[in-house]
């Protein structure tokens, strides 16, 4: 220290500060440079990536959605599936095989042509394990994707589709066992058994084959030998555990030398697992092709209605190929996350990305060379990530941003009314799970007693306030023609006597109920709301418990709760996006309930052709589940958009889906007409956007027609 | 060295209290199929053993490559790599970014306005304190001293507010939120620096008294020194001092950001992510944080206690010599 002078410490202390001034400058500069966009929309927080195959929320949908195109684009009022990079497509006789026939002239925004190999290339992306896409099980309706996404790479296989897979464990023990396709292939009741003299897995009535000239030597029998093919379906793959566990049938009695092993694997007769997904199961078992150029093919393991929905939700959107695997071969490493970045990135819808800060804002852009350019009118939109309630409104009141994706519950009194704060149904509804593996919550008449007491009327008209409506069943209504059967009505009274059946009359000797939520003000008032009717009707004590959100999650996940507060948003709109939530064991069940009967139901809805009698099979199922009440329905959701009155093209919709590429500025006459049609009563708000309006190519003409 | 060794317990505490926490970064309200669960750690190596993690994530081995290490648990290990070779890895949660990118984005953007808050603190805290001194037991001194323990005790989000209403609906004179301009960094920085200048000006107050009653302070009166000559030149170098040792962590502080004020108008700042990144269980960018505050907070006392050299001529060893 004594080195150092002061004159050079306070030199260095300047520049220092006067370094961090100028990048900060510097920032400054290059952020003043950008015009401000045709029009700003709020998407409430930073999205966690662009690519589609790895996306899972809502914000991350409405860029994906401006940014890609899949094979079909929904309708932005009725959700129907209009063409999008397919030009038509066809559903065969058996509903099991979709064909679509790709659009001529699409191209990517590097000048490539779109064609069916850039949806096979990319759906088998998507399904690839090492893609580790979270919505991946989405895709699962089409043959073998299952087995394709959970295919280990690092085993060996017999080279063929009813085949084996191999494993050398670290003392040189080959381990066997059967792959999942060809237990998929198998009888239900086959038992898998080993031919110890021959060498042959002998199967009832299929076969299983082992690589052609294996000279394994003598096999012993592993821990699922003698096991049914059904039961070893969930798990083929597990090759290490001892003993008991693991579902290898068959270990090698000796050790196999390196030299012989390497043998094997030389001989051809043996693949390891990406050269069996390349030569055997795309080609062979991965109902996804392209059996001429402009065509792609999907077969799917049953027919499946909405089907063609999913082909209009983002995560099965298209890749570019170039674009990834240059970017492999440039970056090895950290390729992942250079190929989103805006310099790099490839797409193929209506807007490109211009720019990307993180936690501020993306840049979109028209996209002059989409293949519907001439009906896009925004040249730029500004897509901001404001997560404060507050400041998102501001923004919008004072004109920087010009439609806000939620608002508080406090200043709804003051909106509501407003012509640009029109909530309409949201295909979503909350409920609170209920923990049927806990005394006394395993008794059904409980849980009745429970369910019928909630005051839904009072939590949506004083604490959420938007219009949400009380809801009676897991599905909310609007899914098109499903009428969702509600939990029967009844009164107090039957509460009272329902409760008293249970062994707890008046409430007494009932343990208190803890209701678990995650912290959140809403959540924390509708949990107070309910509580005191419990208390109240049904003298049941009660205890709040609220949680940091991913300890929450856990909580429930683990099921150690009483009673906990839950929502789910459909992902399409069908029925079946709410009642396949509670088969027994899903992931998302998460209250120890199961019916058979119920999932009988669900799966044959999946395999029924007849539209009508699918939808009234999951009609009884979901009947099943108001009677048995596993979950306690409470209120279905509202859209909270706050939209800019002269934006024309944001169209409401159950799912609160919007399309920029249909969005536009009405000019002042438009505006006036839209005025003049909407209700009196409405208070008219500034309208935002320019007053001659922003038309698209083609609205301009057909307006100049018109005049 | 102790910063190395500060260094490396900051890492490994928080590092093992982390993953301890319940919950992990791909947990969300719809649950996982088990497969691809697997498949999401696997690719972010959240399968391995802990200390696996943790010397590959720290860097003195590179697990990722081939070679090197033989056989056993460490097979394919390579020394060298991760927070060592300066590289904190990918964000978890927002998964298009490295945590060098974000932090790249965000620190200057941070450390800008809390240089603009800092400027405000200090012209506020140190006027005011001196004034304060210098009218001892005056209506002027109270008055300044109980605007300085509101500034404490009211919450800035509480000022940001009045402030919004004032300045943005009531006399539409600055932008409600948003980074870009000089003028939109006025009110953040403004609400950021006032607690800053609360307590500058309680501590200057304090030295100023104490270094107003020594005797080179009177001698510099007696010999007839206009009292301007006096305060500037005399007593406030030594007056400053508290508020100099205070500088060193509030600066560290006041560089990385404020969640608050951040979230309040929408500045794509630091402060955010030493909440966010807890709470998302964004494990790389929790790290990274705290290992740029632990090296800040160390830089700047560093600074600090070189800056007191230059103040106190009785601290100075290289100018007694």
């Amino acid at each position: 220290m004594a080195a150092l002078s002061p004159e050079s410490v306070r030199q260095g202390l300047a520049v220092g500060l006067l370094g961090l001034v100028l990048a900060g400058a510097v920032r400054l500069a290059s952020g003043a440079r950008l015009e401000p966009a045709d029009l700003v929309f709020n998407n409430g927080t930073e999205v966690q990536t662009l690519d589609p195959a790895s996306v899972t929320g809502v914000p991350e949908g409405r860029v994906v959605r401006a940014l890609f195109e899949g094979l079909v684009v929904k309708h932005p009022r009725t959700l129907e599936p209009l063409p999008g990079m397919a030009e038509r497509w066809e559903l065969s006789e058996d509903g099991r095989t979709w064909t679509f026939w790709i659009r001529d002239g699409a191209e990517w925004t590097n000048g490539d042509p779109v064609t069916a190999e850039d949806f096979v290339y990319s759906f088998r992306r998507f399904l690839h394990p090492s893609t580790a896409a979270y919505y991946a099980y989405q895709l699962w309706y089409v043959r073998g994707a299952r087995a394709y996404t959970r295919l280990p790479d690092e085993l060996f296989y017999a080279n063929s589709a009813s085949g084996c897979w191999l494993s050398r464990t670290e003392d040189g023990f080959i381990r066997i066992g059967a792959q999942e396709y060809a237990l998929a292939a198998l009888a239900d009741d086959a038992v898998l058994e080993l031919d110890a003299v021959t060498g042959r897995l002998a199967a009832g009535a299929g076969e299983l084959t082992l690589p052609a000239g294996s000279s394994l030597g003598a096999l012993r029998p592993g821990p699922a030998s003698g096991r049914r093919a059904a039961a070893l379906r969930g798990a083929p793959y597990e090759a290490t555990g001892d003993g008991e566990q693991g579902s290898w049938l068959a270990e090698t009695a000796a050790p196999v030398s390196e030299a012989a092993w390497q043998e094997l694997l030389d001989s051809g007769a043996l693949l390891d697992g990406p050269a069996f997904r390349t030569q055997v199961v795309e080609p062979e078992l991965l109902g996804i092709r392209s059996p001429a150029p402009g065509v792609l093919e999907i077969e799917l393991n049953a027919p499946t209605p909405f089907f063609i929905d999913l082909m209009g939700f983002y995560p099965t959107f298209p890749v570019n190929r170039r674009c990834l695997e240059e970017a492999q071969a440039r970056w090895p490493d950290r390729w992942e996350i250079e190929w989103v970045r805006p310099e790099n990135i490839v797409t193929n819808g209506p807007f490109r990305i211009a720019e990307r800060r993180v936690n501020d804002r993306i840049r979109l852009v028209k996209n002059e060379t989409y293949w519907d350019a001439d009906s896009v009118a925004l040249g730029s939109i500004d897509v901001l990530a404001i997560e404060q309630d507050s400041t998102m409104l501001n923004m919008y009141l004072t004109g920087g941003c010009d439609v806000i994706d939620r608002v508080n519950t406090n200043v709804v009194q003051e909106l509501m009314g407003r012509e640009d704060f029109q909530p309409t149904a949201y295909l979503g509804t909350y409920f609170y799970r209920v923990n049927v593996t806990k005394a006394p919550y395993d008794d059904p008449r409980v849980r009745r007693a429970l369910a019928l007491v909630i005051p839904r009327r009072e939590i949506c008209e004083q604490v959420m306030k938007m219009g949400q409506q009380p809801c009676f069943s897991l599905s909310p209504p609007g899914i098109g023609a499903y009428l969702p059967p509600t939990m029967r009505e009844g009164d107090l009274e039957e509460a009272r006597r329902l409760l008293n059946e249970a062994g707890f009359p008046g409430g007494e000797g009932f343990p208190p109920i803890e209701i678990h939520y995650n912290t959140s003000e809403a959540h924390a008032s509708i949990a107070q709301v309910i509580a005191l009717a419990w208390q109240d009707a049904l003298g049941i004590r009660t205890k709040l418990r609220n949680e940091e959100w991913k300890v929450y999650l856990d909580t429930q996940f683990n099921l150690r709760y009483d009673v906990s507060r839950s929502a789910w948003i459909g992902d399409y709109g069908d029925p079946n996006t709410f009642v396949d939530l509670m088969v027994t064991g899903g992931e998302n069940n998460k209250t120890g309930w199961g019916d058979p009967e119920y999932d009988r139901l669900v799966a044959a809805a999946a395999v029924e052709l007849d539209a009508e009698a699918r939808l009234e099979l999951l009609r009884q199922a979901e009947a099943l589940l108001m009677e048995a009440l596993p979950i306690l329905p409470i209120y279905s959701y509202v859209t909270q958009n706050v939209v800019a009155p002269r934006l024309g093209g944001f169209e409401p919709n159950v799912l609160d889906e919007h399309f920029p590429k249909f969005w536009y500025w009405m000019d002042d006459a438009e505006l006036a007409a839209r005025r003049s049609a909407q209700p009196a009563e409405w208070r008219q708000v500034a309208p935002h956007g320019p007053a001659e309006g922003l038309y698209s190519p083609a609205q301009q003409r057909a307006r100049a027609e018109a005049r | 060295m102790w910063f190395a060794i500060t260094l490396t317990v900051v890492m490994g505490v928080s590092f093992f209290l982390m993953k301890n926490v319940k919950g992990g970064p791909f947990d969300s309200e719809r649950a996982l199929e088990p497969a691809i669960e697997a498949n999401l750690n696997a690719r972010y190596h959240l399968d391995w053993p802990l200390w696996r993690q943790f010397l590959h994530y720290t860097g003195p081995l590179n697990l990722d490559e081939k070679g090197w290490f033989g056989e056993g648990e460490l097979a394919g290990s390579q020394p060298l790599g991760g927070v060592l070779t300066g590289d904190f890895g990918p964000s978890f949660r927002y998964r298009d970014f490295t945590v060098n990118d974000i932090i790249g984005q965000s620190l200057p953007i941070s450390a800008l306005l809390g240089t603009v808050a800092m400027m405000w603190a200090l012209a506020l805290g140190v006027s005011t304190g001196i004034a304060s001194a210098l009218r001892r037991g005056s209506g002027v001194d109270l008055a300044l001293r109980l605007a300085a323990t509101g500034g404490i005790a009211l919450p800035n989000f509480v000022i940001a507010g009045f402030l919004i209403i004032a300045f943005v609906f009531l006399v539409p004179l600055l932008p409600v939120a948003g980074w870009g301009s000089l003028r939109e960094m006025l009110l953040p920085g403004f609400c950021l620096g006032l607690v800053y200048a609360a307590y500058i000006s309680r501590l200057t107050r304090t030295g100023m008294l104490e270094v107003l009653s020594q005797d080179h302070i009177r001698t510099a009166y007696a010999k007839g020194l206009a009292p301007r000559t006096v305060v500037m030149r005399h007593a406030l170098k030594g007056g400053l001092l508290p508020v100099v040792s205070y500088l060193g962590p509030a600066t560290a502080g006041i560089l990385t950001g404020s969640l608050v004020i951040e979230r309040l108008f929408f500045i794509p700042g630091l402060g955010l992510h030493f909440v966010n990144s807890a709470s998302n269980r964004d494990y790389t960018l929790a790290m990274g944080v705290t290992i740029l505050y632990t090296v800040l907070v160390y830089t700047l006392n560093t600074v600090v206690d070189l800056a007191y050299t230059l103040l106190d001529p009785r601290i100075d060893l290289a100018e007694e010599a």
